[in-house]
């Protein structure tokens, strides 16, 4: 059991209980509003922010990855909404001309850095290897997500439903619409040393995708989600040290895993109960 | 919930007027709708009648504020509506919803809560009843917790006017509730909008089928993007004022410049 006692062993535990909470929570927003392929462009999207901070800064620290994957996905995402608002391009086509000329950007940029080994930590993560510093970002991340999630949940359900009628209700729609990508945003950052950007989609859409196939509940998708995201996240690591295998890869697997589960075996909406009535 | 919004005009003399004055709707350089003008009071049923691109579902969503208008005024009940009124309530066409999405129906009822509860208020007793009340009228407590997917074309419809009720509105604008609807559902839908009308609301809807209109209506709008014509449903759709809303159906004048149009108002 000295496994516990280790300080970077504690990190990765609590890392991963903060950002597969969070990261699960949020899922529930991604199920509900179908739009899980426009998260994995976003968070493509990332690795050539980070290269970008790079290039501006000089050096990749911990800031300048962050501040550049942001930007990145910031740009990205807000830009598709804008652009999508003039109703003549849908957003996910708008998402995909966007994402892929920001990943041809920064791939283009990235043999002009010295840093290639480091960024491709950034694409997959290193959980093991979080400090205080990113405990402390997944934190207050976190916490933000989770508060004006609650705060705003009924607005924000409401324009997910149906936004002419919410907002014939006096919903600020456009502003629920920001607001979750912004959420959106964060939360791949939080995630982005953990697992990496690439594997961070899988905890933002597996957790609430499970719940799904086992309750009709809205509410449940976003706590369960939560529950599951955790439960993925933590099992994930420690199976991970047990089988001597990458932790971020482990997490994301052990999601995919529970989802094939509730999909085979869900008794309401699952393969064998419907084959079955 | 209180009875004063709903035999609102039932028992009183003076009817809450809707007046629509000079509507115009553009998108960027198209124009939508031109020179809308009417007014009618609560208590009617108005139908919406023009050709596909008349501007019918423009109008419906200019008035729910969900498209800014142009130029124009909205009034209700002598004041003038800014962008939106939590007595007007939308409702969208059948396919433009998510049926698939997680929610009972009488989450979808409560829904219709938001302008009394607000961003962050709490839903109290009173908002309880303003749902069991929307639900019990609208006979849609046995289905209460029915996901809304299960549901028949009728029963979704009857499930958004609920939504409606629950928010106390007294304008219901639809967007072609009876599109594809059958003969048994659309007559059910029929004798609901008389009653809600009857009981003082204000009835505002597209509607595409001009056999149904004066039995299904009180008033009817001719529409192609200006007003054609406006007044009573059994009159106004004679074949004068058809002609100037839909024009004689030959190619060669499809699409002509645009003819001079008196209107009523």
């Amino acid at each position: 059991m000295d496994l516990f006692s280790n300080p970077f062993y504690q990190r990765a535990l609590a890392a991963a209980l903060l950002i597969g909470f969070a990261n699960g929570f949020f899922s529930g927003f991604v199920v509900l509003r179908r739009n899980a392929l426009s998260v994995s462009a976003l968070s493509h999207t990332m690795l050539p922010g980070i290269a970008f901070g790079i290039l501006l800064t000089g050096a990749l620290t911990q800031a300048s990855a962050f501040v550049g994957a942001l930007f990145a996905a910031l740009m990205v995402g807000l830009g598709s909404v804008a652009i999508a608002r003039g109703n003549r391009v849908a957003q996910g086509t708008a998402l995909a001309v966007i994402y892929t000329s920001a990943f041809a950007a920064g791939v283009a940029i990235l043999p002009r850095l010295d840093t290639r080994q480091e960024l491709e930590h950034w694409l997959f993560g290193d959980i093991m290897a979080v400090g205080d510093g990113d405990l402390q970002i997944a934190f207050w991340i976190g916490a933000f997500t989770l508060i004006s999630a609650n705060l705003l949940m009924r607005p924000l359900l409401l324009t997910l439903f149906e936004p002419n009628v919410a907002a014939a209700q006096g919903v600020p729609v456009r502003f629920m619409h920001y607001l979750q990508f912004t959420l959106l945003v964060l939360s791949l950052v939080s995630s982005l040393q953990a697992v990496g950007c690439v594997l961070s989609v899988g905890m933002l859409i597996a957790p609430a995708a499970t719940v799904s196939l086992l309750t009709d509940r809205t509410s449940a998708l976003f706590w369960g989600g939560g529950a599951l995201g955790a439960v993925g996240a933590v099992g994930g690591v420690l199976l991970a040290a047990w089988m001597r295998l990458a932790p971020g890869p482990v997490i994301v697997m052990l999601l995919g895993v529970m989802f094939l589960a509730a999909w085979v075996f869900s008794p309401k909406y699952g393969v064998i109960a419907l084959r079955k009535s | 919930m209180s009875d004063e919004h709903h035999d609102c005009c039932a028992h009183h003399a003076h009817h809450h007027e809707l007046v629509i004055d000079a509507l115009q709707v553009r998108y960027r350089n198209t124009l939508a709708l031109e020179d809308v003008s009417f007014a009618t009071s609560c208590g009617n049923r108005v139908a919406l009648v023009g050709p596909n691109g008349a501007g019918k579902s423009t109008l419906l969503k200019a008035i729910a504020g969900l498209v800014p208008r142009s130029a124009g005024k909205i009034l209700w009940r002598g004041s003038a509506v800014k962008r939106w009124s939590r007595e007007f309530a939308y409702l969208p066409q059948r396919e433009e919803v998510d049926w698939s999405f997680p929610i009972t129906v009488r989450g979808l009822v409560e829904m219709g809560r938001y302008p009394q509860t607000g961003m962050f208020g709490r839903f109290t007793a009173k908002d309880d009843a303003a749902v069991d009340n929307a639900l019990a009228s609208l006979d849609l407590l046995d289905l209460q917790r029915r996901q809304i997917r299960e549901l028949s074309g009728g029963q979704q419809q009857r499930t958004f006017l609920a939504r409606a009720l629950a928010q106390e509105a007294h304008v219901l604008l639809l967007d072609e509730p009876f599109t594809g609807l059958d003969r048994n559902a659309s007559r059910q839908l029929g004798d609901l909008l008389e009653r809600l009308a009857n009981e003082g609301r204000l009835v505002v809807a597209s509607h595409h089928d001009l056999a149904s209109v004066p039995r299904l209506f009180d008033e009817a709008l001719l529409l192609n993007t200006r007003p054609v014509g406006f007044g009573a449903a059994a009159e106004i759709l004679g074949a004068s004022n058809l002609d100037l809303a839909f024009g004689h159906i030959t190619d060669a004048e499809d699409r002509a410049a645009p003819q001079p149009v008196t209107s009523d108002l």
